[in-house]
């Protein structure tokens, strides 16, 4: 590894550190409403997954992925690529930018090894896992909520499974993706994460949404 | 009592109305009922209600004219209760139900008796024609005066003066093809387009689709149209890739097919939305369609004839006749005289005299009409008087006879003696006006056709416009003409698609006879000296006003229409346009073509606020941005302040205890105390905001040569250094600090405000100027959070939950360590905006609220004391360090900061900004510079922005010499002091300047260098 | 409200995505310092505002956050080509030229046009010259 550039394992031990995801003030402030009997939209959020973003060529970085974790790098704009449980995605962003999500305790060693593959290589590696937070948006009734929040075509015919945008999302922007039939995921900046579930929870209002109870809080 | 001895004007069959249920409504006060399926339109006629509005400008009453959007005069205030007003709504767009409460929008103290009636009568030499034109011309105080007057006898609606209690919303749609108007046309196309697998939206503005299908007196495969109707639509909502949507207006169309849509969702439902299920559901909606090819099917208004007189309660547009009959059961009067320029129009004397009443005649212009429906007219025993027309309406309330006589079209003149018929209603028909504002919102300009005496539409690539819409009326012909626009577009789109004629209705032949072009009708008295002949109802403009317009010299039809205030407001010009070019074509002997045409713009109705607002209101009226330790902020009663979108703590006020009792501290007395803290004990503030960019790469640092306009080339690992960012007009943009972590890898930290534009400029430089240079930016704002710890017993607090070494050699000033802080990892900047020792901590913003706590836990002793940004901007001032945006303005460079040790001119790479400096404008003498002020009488706090003098006695206008920037009062100078921008400041210290104030006061300070505390900077040293 | 394709992400979106960054083909010149006080100032401050065919530079701000360019018809808001940014444009004021001498041989005489058609120049001789080398 080269020592060019700093690596720092900055995740704290979460048994002995109370950690608070992004969305935990606002499930406090603004509440958990139950999902309608229907659950025609339902919304839960993914906390403390790791997050880190790739930058650099395809080539080298699709190389070093397949190697490291056994999924290839997306090489088509807007695209999706999960692992084969699920846990573990990589999305394009740009031409040169893939956004990695693994469970939370994963992110350093993926991190560490992927640099150790990548050498001396013009590429990039930044961790924002307490940066962002991945929503998940489940329920029939979730591409009517998403339509009145983005400018994105989110028909299931047009926003296939295995599409991913970066895009407006009412007055801020979000990661869209729908990695299977029946989720969606928003992935959200931290600091924009209460207005994006108090819009969520408003637009949702009228299909009865309500919050998954079982957020899918992964734990050490 | 019998049905209709409640409702006069009601047929005891027919119409597409629910006569099982009564529906009470009021008017103007009075209550009335109607049925299911009525407009309010429809149900005031029912009830022989004549008189719906005063006209804005001679007040003259007016009744209902037409039965859909291009309606003038029935425009009323909708609302129950003063929260749920609402504007500006057609009464024939309106449907009934039961508790509906609407007025006139015009007319005070009320329609019937109206105190400007004399105006009208009179002749209104209170606003002539040109009165817009020429009271803008006038001195604008005059206009103050008109406007008000005007305003409240003319009224214009209003809006509710409490919270409207109900939601919006807008929704973003997507399509392969948007087809507005879901008449015979409209449903064909769709359907064409969605056989061939495309996604179609359609949209309707009524309550039922079907357009004209509603009310014709055709018949398709033998059958009423409403058959065809019926199974058209079924077969649509069949289709999965079709989207309905009745209730809803086309109302604006954008660039590159993106056209704005209104949905009245419950406004058919009650005064308020009801609830659903439970749920809360919008009023209205706005739809933002985005479609790959549009089809305007949005049919064709029917022109009113121009006549004298033409505006009393009883006359009709001949169309609306027919749909009153037929759609709502509804006759609007006893006695029926119809005046036409085409065969079309007979229809409604056929309806009327269907429906049992009398038609006293027929009154065509053309001296030889011979269509089958003029044929039809005359065996049905209606006379029919030829080569005639309806040249003047008697009546004052209500139509009462109708002047008819022989004319001559060309000739504008009327050839034959004038007979009075009889009767309470005027039928009239100029012909057709194909509904061209869609196409027309999109820049294209329509094209006259001599052919439909009409203008038609042209159309932007994608855009088609099909049956009445661009003038192609016979009902057979519009349905196979909607089907070739639906099956083009789809082709167009990619979909395979082909005109199948065997799937078209069969439509009965009929043959029509051709119209003739009449607009303005003769009368026997010159245009100024006969009876007003209206051409715009709803802005009461008349044909002689667009005459005189004329004679006042205004030929383009733009300024006859500014002149006179024609198709202003809420009308655009749906009846009146056209036949007011007309008027002016005459006027000035020329073609309509040769006059012109105008353009219409959106709206093409009125949208309300709610719509356009969505949900963008009250709590999610913008973004807020928390940092993660919002809650305990709230929780310790913190003021707030807006940086950008963040919310930041401004300050935090403890309860204290006064002569008065318990209360709050003021602001003055929170900062106060905060600032002692800091600069006597050890204060904390929430940083998070600041902007952080990860900078990785092999040219990391020479990119931030490059940027900043000071050195980085020695910066080792470890040590952290301040940044000066300006553009390349050399004006400094931003700063900050930016950390080595490694040799190839840095953390550049921003502005609150800045943190995206700064990232923005990075990516600018790169991508376009020097993408060779190896080099990723990221932002890491919200993954750390920051906590600056300062104050003298910063270190001894610190000391105590961290594994880090804070030894004052060890750890020195502008270093950065790694390490644990509360058990988190952590990395620690000795960096300070405050001038004392400080050490800001970086963890992941997961454990930001662990960490800030703990250190609470152990801060008691040393008693802790947040502060927020005001204290911070006192604490920061008193040492001179500049907030980018407030000391600067995009006109200050780093020397006139004088910043000189931040500008590396003998650096390799033309930085950006270095050129800039040396233009001769940053060169001059005389730039302003910026200085400290220390006002002569320390309780004097001057103003931030007040302007600076050199010469109080100066005759007014002073010549000035600079502003102040920002001002505090100085708990620890215990003195007001200030930061300025004064011309040469740099070379003025010592001397005094002057701050005339807007009371009269004068103050005096003095300049002074900006570092007002601690000047030596050893504090931050310790 | 445009719909701009991004050749970075190879579909078209909403222009709510996008931020306009004005003249494209805009280069600092290589040598600041031998630059005269004029010329430095006109490639601060001086952009040109056509009638017409013009190429701006836009960046995908809510997507993939690339700097490209655009060839938009400053009259009907026609978007004529995006490309990369070091990429040239190919259309160019030329183009609209032909395009409307083709559809003025073709115009019938059975519709009479309210109002003059439009008037169109293109981007000056100092943009083209501005154009960066590829
Ligand atoms: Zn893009």
């Amino acid at each position: 590894m080269s020592n060019s550039v700093h690596v720092y394992d900055a995740r704290a031990d979460h048994a002995t550190v109370n950690a608070q995801s992004p969305l935990a003030y606002s499930f406090q402030r603004s509440g958990m409403p139950a999902p309608g009997e229907e659950g025609r939209a339902v919304v839960g959020e993914r906390a403390f997954l790791g997050h880190l973003i790739l930058r650099g060529g395809a080539i080298v970085l699709d190389e070093a992925l397949r190697e490291v974790l056994g999924i290839g790098l997306p090489g088509r704009p807007n695209s999706l690529t999960v692992d084969a449980d699920g846990q573990r995605s990589v999305q394009w962003l740009s031409p040169d930018e893939w956004l990695l999500i693994v469970p939370g305790d994963e992110t350093f060693g993926l991190e560490t090894r992927l640099r150790a593959h990548l050498g001396g290589s013009h590429v990039a590696i930044v961790d924002v896992s307490a940066g962002q937070t991945l929503i998940e948006l489940t329920g029939e009734a979730a591409h009517g909520v998403l339509m009145k929040s983005t400018v994105y075509d989110v028909d299931p015919h047009a926003f296939t499974v295995g599409k991913g945008v970066t895009t407006i999302f009412a007055k801020t922007s979000v990661i869209l993706r729908r990695p299977d039939e029946s989720r969606w995921e928003l992935i959200v900046r931290r600091s924009f994460a209460d207005y994006v579930y108090r819009w969520l929870l408003d637009a949702g209002e009228e299909y009865g949404i309500g919050v998954a109870r079982e957020s899918r809080h992964e734990s050490q | 009592m019998s049905q209709s001895a409640l409702q006069p004007n009601r047929l005891a069959q027919g119409g597409q109305i629910d006569r099982t249920h009564a529906l009470t409504f009021t008017f103007n006060g009075r209550s009335y009922t109607g049925h299911p399926g009525d407009t309010l339109a429809s149900a005031l006629l029912a009830n022989g209600v004549d008189l719906v509005n005063r006209s804005f400008k001679y007040s003259r009453p007016r009744g209902i004219v037409a039965a859909g959007a291009e309606e003038p005069n029935a425009v009323v205030q909708l609302g129950a209760t003063e929260a749920t007003q609402v504007p500006n709504v057609r009464a024939t767009q309106q449907a009934l139900y039961d508790g509906l409460v609407a007025c006139s929008t015009n007319g005070w103290p009320d329609a019937q008796r109206d105190i400007m009636r004399w105006v009208g009568k009179l002749g209104s030499p209170f606003m002539p024609p040109g009165f817009y034109y020429k009271t803008f011309m006038a001195p604008a105080s005059m206009w103050m005066t008109y406007e008000k007057y005007i305003r409240k006898t003319a009224g214009l609606g209003r809006s509710p003066t409490q919270p409207d209690p109900d939601i919006y919303d807008h929704m973003h749609r997507h399509c392969d093809l948007l087809v507005v108007g879901a008449g015979p046309a409209g449903l064909s196309a769709a359907l064409a387009a969605a056989r061939a697998g495309a996604r179609v939206i359609l949209a309707d503005e009524q309550e039922a689709m079907g357009g004209s299908l509603l009310d014709t007196r055709e018949t398709l495969d033998d059958q009423p149209a409403a058959q065809w109707l019926k199974t058209t639509l079924a077969a649509l909502v069949e289709h999965d890739n079709v989207t309905l949507l009745p209730r809803t207006t086309a109302h604006g169309y954008h660039d590159h097919h993106f056209v704005t849509l209104h949905e009245r969702r419950t406004e058919h439902l009650g005064d308020s939305a009801p609830s659903q299920a439970g749920h809360r559901q919008s009023r209205s909606r706005l739809h933002r369609v985005r479609a790959g090819q549009v089809i305007l099917a949005t049919g064709a208004h029917e022109r009113p004839l121009v006549y004298a007189n033409n505006d009393v309660p009883g006359n009709l547009l001949a169309g609306a006749v027919s749909t009153y009959i037929r759609r709502y059961g509804v006759v609007p009067g006893q006695k029926l005289v119809l005046s036409t320029s085409n065969d079309h129009a007979y229809r409604a004397a056929l309806d009327w005299q269907e429906a049992g009443r009398e038609v006293a005649a027929i009154v065509d212009a053309r001296t030889a009409p011979e269509g089958d429906l003029v044929a039809q007219a005359k065996a049905a025993g209606i006379r029919v008087i030829t080569g005639s027309a309806v040249i003047e309406a008697k009546g004052a309330q209500r139509v009462s006879a109708a002047r008819v006589a022989a004319i001559d079209v060309d000739a504008f003149t009327v050839t034959g003696k004038v007979e009075t018929l009889e009767c309470d209603t005027i039928a009239s028909s100029g012909g057709y006006s194909p509904v061209i504002h869609l196409a027309s919102h999109t820049g294209a300009r329509p094209v006259w056709s001599d052919d439909i005496i009409g203008f038609v539409p042209t159309t932007v690539a994608g855009v088609t416009a099909t049956g009445g819409a661009h003038g192609v009326y016979p009902l057979g012909e519009v349905l196979a003409d909607g089907v070739e626009a639906g099956v083009n577009a789809a082709t167009a789109l990619g979909f395979a698609a082909t005109v199948n004629d065997a799937d078209l209705p069969r439509v009965a032949p009929r043959h029509e006879g051709p119209a003739c072009a009449l607009f303005q009708v003769p009368h026997e008295k010159a245009t100024l000296r006969a009876p007003k002949q209206f051409v715009d109802l709803q802005n009461d403009v008349t044909a002689g006003a667009i005459e005189v317009a004329t004679l006042e010299g205004f030929e383009s039809i733009e300024h006859v229409k500014r002149y006179t205030a024609m198709g202003f407001g809420t009308d655009q010009g749906k009846l009146g346009n056209i036949n007011g070019m007309a008027v002016a074509a005459r006027c000035l002997g020329q073609s309509i073509p040769e006059t012109g045409t105008t353009v219409f713009r959106p709206n093409y109705t009125p949208v309300t606020f709610g719509a356009v607002v969505g949900r963008h209101c009250r709590e999610l009226f913008d973004p807020e941005r928390y940092t993660p330790m919002q809650a305990w902020h709230v929780a310790q009663g913190a003021e707030f302040e807006d940086v950008g979108q963040w919310k930041r703590p401004w300050y935090y006020p403890q309860k204290r205890r006064t002569s008065e009792g318990e209360g709050l501290e003021t602001m003055a007395e929170a900062v106060a105390r905060e600032c002692r803290a800091v600069r006597e004990g050890v204060g904390i503030l929430d940083a998070s905001t600041l902007g952080k960019i990860d900078i990785q790469g092999a040219d990391a640092r020479e990119f931030l040569g490059r940027i900043y306009t000071n050195k980085w080339q020695k910066l080792a690992p470890g040590r952290v250094r301040y940044g000066l960012m300006c553009g390349d007009d050399g004006m400094v943009m931003d700063d900050g600090t930016t950390s080595c972590l490694a040799e190839n890898h840095f953390l550049m930290t921003t502005t609150t405000g800045n943190a995206a534009p700064v990232l923005e400029w990075l990516e600018l430089w790169h991508q376009t100027e020097w993408p060779e240079l190896e080099v990723y930016f990221n932002s890491v704002t919200d993954h750390w959070a920051t906590m600056t710890v300062t104050g003298p017993e910063a270190r001894k607090l610190l000391t105590e939950l961290t594994d880090i070494d804070l030894d004052r050699e060890a750890f020195k000033f502008m270093d950065w360590r790694e390490g644990h802080v509360a058990g988190v990892p952590a990395r620690v900047f000795r960096i300070s905006f405050t001038g004392e020792l400080a050490f800001e901590i970086n963890v992941q913003a997961h454990y930001a609220m662990h960490v800030w706590e703990a250190l609470f836990a152990h801060g008691d002793k040393y008693n802790l004391t947040p502060y927020g940004t005001e204290t911070m901007h006192v604490l920061r001032a008193e040492k001179g360090f500049i907030i980018v945006g407030q000391d600067t303005d995009g006109s200050v460079t780093p020397e006139d900061l004088g910043m000189y040790w931040a500008i590396g001119y003998d650096k390799p790479f033309p930085w950006v900004g270095k050129r800039a400096l040396t233009r001769s404008d940053t060169r001059r003498e005389g730039r302003k510079h910026l200085v400290g002020l220390k006002p002569k009488d320390a309780s004097v706090v001057l103003e931030e922005g007040a302007p600076i003098v050199f010469d109080p006695k100066h005759a007014i206008p002073m010549p000035m010499a600079g502003h102040v920037t920002s001002s505090y009062y100085s708990p620890t100078l215990e003195s007001g002091f200030a930061l300025a921008v004064v011309k040469g400041g740099h070379q003025r210290l010592g001397e005094s300047v002057y701050l005339p104030m807007a009371d009269g006061r004068v103050h005096e300070a003095e300049i002074v260098g900006t570092q007002f505390v601690d000047p030596k900077g050893e504090r931050q040293h310790v | 409200m445009f719909h701009i394709y991004c050749p970075y992400c190879e579909e078209l979106r909403e222009e709510e995505e996008f931020h306009p960054k004005g003249q494209a083909h805009i280069a600092r010149p290589e040598e600041p310092d031998a630059c005269s006080d004029e010329e430095w100032g006109d490639y601060l401050f001086f952009r040109d505002n056509p009638r017409g065919i013009h190429h701006e530079m836009w960046l995908h701000a809510v997507g993939c956050r690339k700097f490209f360019n655009i060839t938009r018809n400053t009259v009907s808001y026609e978007i004529l080509e995006t490309y990369k940014m070091g990429e040239q444009p190919t259309v160019g004021a030329e183009h609209l030229a032909r395009e409307e001498k083709t559809a003025r041989e073709g115009k019938t005489d059975s519709v009479q046009v309210a109002e003059g058609g439009q008037q169109t120049v293109g981007a000056s001789d100092a943009a083209q010259a501005s154009v960066k080398g590829a």
